[in-house]
């Protein structure tokens, strides 16, 4: 099959979560409950709300993981060709690389990497 | 080797004989829905069973052996019950974002899996970008993650949501340069072609040291993708209750389950194609009656062989390391795997330029 086959693939995934909700939905018991809808939380009534502020470190890695996988895609069509350019290429990604790597080294000593 | 091709030309060729163009599509596809579905239900109900039993015996219990002869049947009967659940959303879910999380995770993992190739011309979708394509399309599972856990308006699927999506993409720079590794060796993204670079000897053989380190890097980074293993952050039951899907029950939940597994087989198949050559024999170089013995086997045991063995090693991770806290997690990608994975391509360019590889 071509590549048309992706529009099967989320028709499928769509059928397959939709049909089994539907048919879950007509088979199951429905006893609906004011405590069934409260929020879990250890068994104790919720405190506050669920929006809460969260640590800055997972910004930092979102961010660090941008640019190495915008590198990435750099990386994957040199490594198709990589093998017919021969020297030129592999010069040129050893320069890429040690830049890549003053970025990885500096975010390194910033103590973005540091989890506290 | 029986060549599966034929089958499906026959098949093409009796539909189309007696019935439209547009009908013989739709039929088509209506086939390999139907057995992609059959074959996702079954095989995500295999591997749950088998991890079941493979935990048991690591912890010397007996595991699951009421339902069925040797409890082969308790995974249905758990599916069965999870169908017949009541629905539960929280009050202060967002109700949209809540019931469209499943749908994302699922759609990836049958996008993901389409593109594998199952056997000698049992492929259904060969993508002249596959190892890239497979690398992008699996990491949309963890936008249904992430959602899960924010619309559920709970703190602990907050976290556990938050802490996923940090795993998830810091390990998928790993995963994708240990592939570009092979990519590197064999010169192309299709995974048809990787195949058939690899019919003198597979590239873990043939790629000396730095691809046995690439494919322990791809092991690690796909155990951490999958949320699996010493790695399972996201739903670290002791502090977590159960992570990004603590309040999604019933069937929902089942989907989350059956995404799990599927991605745990994607990993597996992923590497066995890449690295141990997919469907193709066990060859060496110019060993001609020796490769004429291996082509009896036929190409769909070498493929579940390798894929079982992958998955095997990944579950026996699971059972021997304790879990890992979420800053020693981080440090070990980003600290270790990474600057090792691009050294290691380095070494890999280098080789393949110097042509030192087989």
């Amino acid at each position: 099959m071509g590549n048309e086959a992706i529009i099967l693939f989320i028709i499928l995934g769509t059928l397959m979560v939709g049909g089994a909700v539907i048919f879950s939905y007509l088979v199951s018991p429905k006893v609906p409950q004011k405590m069934k809808e409260d929020t879990f939380e250890c068994g104790i009534e919720t405190q506050g709300s669920s929006r809460i502020q969260f640590k800055v470190g997972y910004y930092l890695f979102a961010i660090l993981f941008l640019i190495f996988d915008v590198e990435t895609i750099f990386i994957v069509p040199w490594a198709v060709v990589m093998k017919d350019l021969g020297m030129v290429a592999f010069v040129e990604i050893v320069i890429f690389f040690f830049i890549l790597g003053l970025g990885l080294l500096y975010a390194w000593k910033k103590d973005a990497l540091k989890w506290e | 080797m029986y060549n599966f091709s034929s089958l499906t030309n026959s098949i093409h060729e009796f539909l189309a004989a007696s019935l439209s163009p547009t009908m013989v599509t739709v039929v088509e596809w209506s086939i390999i829905g139907i057995t992609l579905i059959a074959f996702v239900a079954l095989s995500v109900m295999g591997m749950v069973y088998i991890e079941r039993k493979v935990a048991a015996f690591f912890q010397l219990r007996i595991g699951p052996n009421r339902v069925g002869k040797w409890g082969l049947l308790q995974t249905l009967a758990d599916f069965l019950k999870l169908l017949m659940k009541e629905h539960i959303m929280t009050r202060s879910a967002d109700k949209f974002l809540f019931n469209l999380a499943p749908f994302i995770i699922v759609i990836a993992a049958f996008l993901a899996i389409g593109a594998i190739p199952f056997a000698l011309g049992l492929h259904i979708m060969d993508i002249n970008i596959g190892v890239f394509y497979i690398s992008a399309v699996s990491s949309i599972g963890v936008l249904g993650i992430l959602i899960g856990g924010w619309a559920s308006n709970n703190k602990y699927s907050l976290i556990g949501a938050l802490r996923s999506g940090a795993q998830i993409i810091s390990y998928e720079i790993s995963a994708l340069l240990s592939l570009l590794v092979i990519v590197v060796l064999a010169g192309d993204l299709q995974l048809s072609a990787i195949i058939e670079s690899q019919r003198d000897g597979w590239w873990i053989f043939k790629g000396h040291i730095p691809v046995l380190i690439s494919f322990v890097i791809f092991l690690i980074a796909g155990t951490a993708e999958t949320n699996r293993g010493p790695f399972d952050m996201a739903e670290a039951e002791s502090e977590l209750t159960a992570g990004f899907h603590t309040e999604y029950s019933g069937i929902k939940f089942a989907m989350f389950f059956l995404a799990e597994y599927v991605n745990l087989f994607i990993i597996a198949a992923v590497g066995a194609t890449v690295f141990l050559g997919g469907w193709m024999p066990f060859h060496i170089g110019n060993w001609a009656a020796f490769n004429s013995v291996m082509d009896y086997i036929p190409s769909v045991l070498w493929f579940f062989g390798k894929t079982g063995l992958i998955i095997g090693i990944i579950m026996w991770f699971k059972w021997t390391f304790p879990r890992l806290r979420i800053d020693q997690l981080l440090v070990l990608e980003w600290k270790y795997l990474l600057p090792i994975n691009l050294v290691n391509l380095l070494v890999v360019a280098f080789i393949a330029m110097m042509g030192w590889h087989f």
